[in-house]
């Protein structure tokens, strides 16, 4: 019957690219597909576990090294209808959990941006998503961890168990260990439906106003922010904000029909330009006409917006994009982040996909963990070259002038220097690295 | 409700396909060699909505005499299957097998007369009971035979010839014969081959044999483009086609 092994059908290839397309570096792969016969790969080279590559830096590469892919690895393990924990492999992707656990009345926790995420990456990143200010991280609901490790022992983590492996794997980047199964804990909903309101606001200062209200009253908040407009029209957006419908089924609008897009091959570098990004953030400005807007909406559109169009990045051309996201504390009247968001505008180079949101205090156990108290802020840097690198270097050392932090998972820029200042339990969970496994990142980290 | 026999159901299609059945709460009866993956496809089928798993070790396909004993084991577990479906095959070494017959030997009988003898005795139980549903992956690799691989394209186009008999035979019992026809399929096999446009994902051609089965299709191209090229491939003429390197 047909089967294959691993070892014989290793290659290297330059194709397994992080989501920004940048850089663009060569390394050899190798599948993890069954737990049953699951091995630390042999080889004089790093390893680095990898899932759908959607982190958009180099935290998800192994430049010369060997990516252990998990795309064949996506079996569920078990599921307690009763409880609501899902046991699955580490390739499993929140899709996956999704369509099994929503028929019977179980939701993510938590949820990034994209359900093309697998659990393993979802972990390896501690994840957050527009419930982080009631709920935390993704990291929060994991009950429970295999880690295969070099010494080709599997350690069973949980916050009773190994907590501190527990805790350096939860945000650890993938660098502890490869995970080979994880216990979710889901949340019980009444339907895959929430109840929405969006408000449109003019400026930062109206975005505040209406933030101080929503986290008390909604479990879901986040705002998308016209980053190419100045002048008066600087800092405007539209406020998200929703929770789990408790409506009856009856009452729920229908499932919204999936038109599946595509981009099917790098778009030239002409398409981006101040023009059009111009025309995109109007047009997103101006697609609610009342300030107000009050609607029960699916999952996908409000989860997941941007999952419609298959391999979006592409829109970036072959020269790929920068992703940024920081969190800074806030401060007196918010200085902080309206003079990081201040300096982005100004620099005429941010893309369409510009998100605003207050994380909360929630503690997250992994000791790598990105969210911190504050306002976090997200979007896209078209690749201008120098220019670019430039300006992120410049929001850099704004961030850490002002005590905030970067996300890992959407850096390619970031100096070790700030990387240390940024996560001070740097040196703790160092310990728990395992010696075989490294990525492109992590060397980044070390070298500069 | 079905209630499917599948042999060869750790391969990945076999997977893929399988997934789709198990959200009808479908019941099986899966056969592969190892026994530990059979169990972890086993689980995974039970939490993606499986009403029953069983599984069952068969080491040698080509252990003929074991067939009809294979067979009523399944009917007694799932009692009285309706689904037979048939995931297996080898691709072979086709240099090896030119220099040494024995191996051409063995890659023929796993591909064809193993899945000939399977099928023939599962079509008479089907042709009895008047229903049933035989799917068996072949490949376009069997339309038209080549240089590279007419070994594998030979085991594959003997079996598309077997089944196309066969659907004819029981088409008047109400029993429906799907001969799957897969292209390039992005597997860990193929990884290392460019990975180009006429290469698909196991997800997809599982999907689309799921849809096949549902709506009783005799022969399936997967993807769908592969029938245009295997339309081309199948017509250009033999003093043409024998001086081409493929």
């Amino acid at each position: 019957m047909s089967s294959s092994s691993n070892s014989s059908n290793d290659f290297i290839t330059d194709k397994y690219l992080s989501w920004g397309r940048i850089p663009k570096v060569s390394q050899e792969i190798r599948y993890l597909e069954w737990l049953s016969d699951a091995k630390f790969p042999k080889s004089e080279k790093s390893i680095l576990a990898r899932g759908l590559g959607r982190s958009y830096g180099d935290s998800c590469l192994n430049e010369n090294g060997i990516l252990l892919s998990t795309e064949l690895y996506r079996r569920f393990l078990d599921f307690d209808e009763k409880t609501g924990v899902i046991r699955c492999t580490a390739g499993i992707t929140l899709e996956d959990i999704l369509d099994v656990a929503l028929p019977k009345g179980w939701f993510l926790p938590v949820s990034p941006g994209t359900k093309f995420v697998t659990v393993g990456g979802a972990i390896a990143n501690d994840v957050h998503g527009k419930n982080h200010h009631v709920a935390g991280t993704f990291g929060c609901y994991v009950k429970k961890m295999a880690l295969l490790r070099s010494d080709n022992k599997i350690y069973e983590i949980s916050p009773n168990k190994e907590i501190e492996l527990y805790k350096a794997t939860i945000g650890g980047l993938g660098l502890t260990g490869i995970i080979l199964w994880a216990d979710i804990q889901l949340v019980s909903v009444k339907s895959g439906f929430f109840d929405g309101e969006f408000i449109k606001f003019s400026s930062l200062d109206e975005f505040f106003e209406i933030n101080k209200e929503s986290g008390k009253k909604f479990d879901y908040t986040v705002s998308w922010l016209d980053c190419a407009s100045q002048g008066e029209n600087f800092g405007r957006g539209i406020y998200m904000r929703a929770n789990h419908s408790q409506k009856d089924f009856s009452e729920l609008p229908k499932d919204p029909i999936k038109l599946p897009l595509i981009v099917p091959f790098n778009f030239p570098s002409w398409t981006l330009n101040n023009f059009t990004v111009k025309a995109f953030n109007f047009a997103y400005y101006n697609k609610q006409f009342s300030k107000f807007v009050k609607k029960t909406v699916h999952y996908d559109p409000f989860f997941y917006p941007l999952d419609v169009v298959k391999d979006w990045n592409k829109i970036y051309g072959k020269n790929g994009f920068y992703q940024y996201q920081c969190v800074v504390p806030r401060d007196d009247n918010d200085k902080a982040i309206k003079e990081v968001f201040k300096t982005i505008v100004e620099s005429r180079s941010a893309s369409f996909l510009a998100v605003l949101k207050e994380f909360g205090e929630v503690k997250s156990p992994g000791m790598l963990s990105f969210p911190a108290p504050g306002i976090t802020l997200c979007l896209d840097f078209i690749n201008l070259g120098e220019k670019t690198v430039k300006l992120l270097q410049t929001l850099e050392d704004l961030v850490k002038g002002f005590n905030g932090k970067m996300y890992p998972s959407k850096d390619t820029c970031m100096r070790g220097s700030s990387f240390r200042a940024f996560y001070p339990n740097l040196n703790e969970f160092k310990k728990y690295i395992d010696p075989k496994i490294s990525s492109s990142f992590w060397r980044r980290m070390n070298n500069s | 409700m079905r209630k499917i026999v599948a042999l060869g159901a750790t391969s990945l299609i076999a997977q893929e396909t399988l997934k789709n059945f198990a959200k009808d709460k479908d019941s099986f009866f899966l056969i592969g060699r190892n026994e530990e993956k059979l169990n972890e496809v086993a689980k995974n089928l039970e939490v993606l909505g499986a009403s029953e798993v069983n599984v069952k070790v068969v080491k040698d396909v080509c252990d003929f005499k074991a067939h009809q004993e294979i067979i009523n084991e399944a009917d007694k577990m799932l009692s009285n299957f309706d689904n037979f479906f048939v995931f297996y095959g080898v691709l072979g070494n086709q240099k090896e097998m030119e220099e040494d017959f024995s191996k051409a030997k063995e890659l023929l009988d796993v591909n064809f007369i193993s899945v000939a003898s399977f099928v023939s005795i599962v079509a008479n139980k089907f042709e009895k009971e008047k229903r049933g549903n035989i799917a068996v992956i072949s490949s376009v690799a069997g339309d038209r035979g080549r240089q590279s691989n007419y070994f594998y394209g030979a085991s594959k186009g003997g079996l598309s010839v077997f089944l196309e008999g066969l659907r004819n035979r029981l088409s008047f019992s109400n029993v429906n014969v799907l001969t799957v026809k897969p292209g390039f399929v992005a597997t860990p096999m193929t990884a290392h081959r460019e990975k180009g446009l006429l290469f698909a994902s196991a997800d997809y051609v599982g999907k689309t044999i799921y849809k096949a089965v549902k709506k009783n299709k005799n022969v399936l191209y997967t993807p769908c483009f592969w029938w245009g090229i295997m339309f081309i491939v199948k017509h250009i003429p033999e003093c043409i086609f024998k001086k081409m390197k493929m």
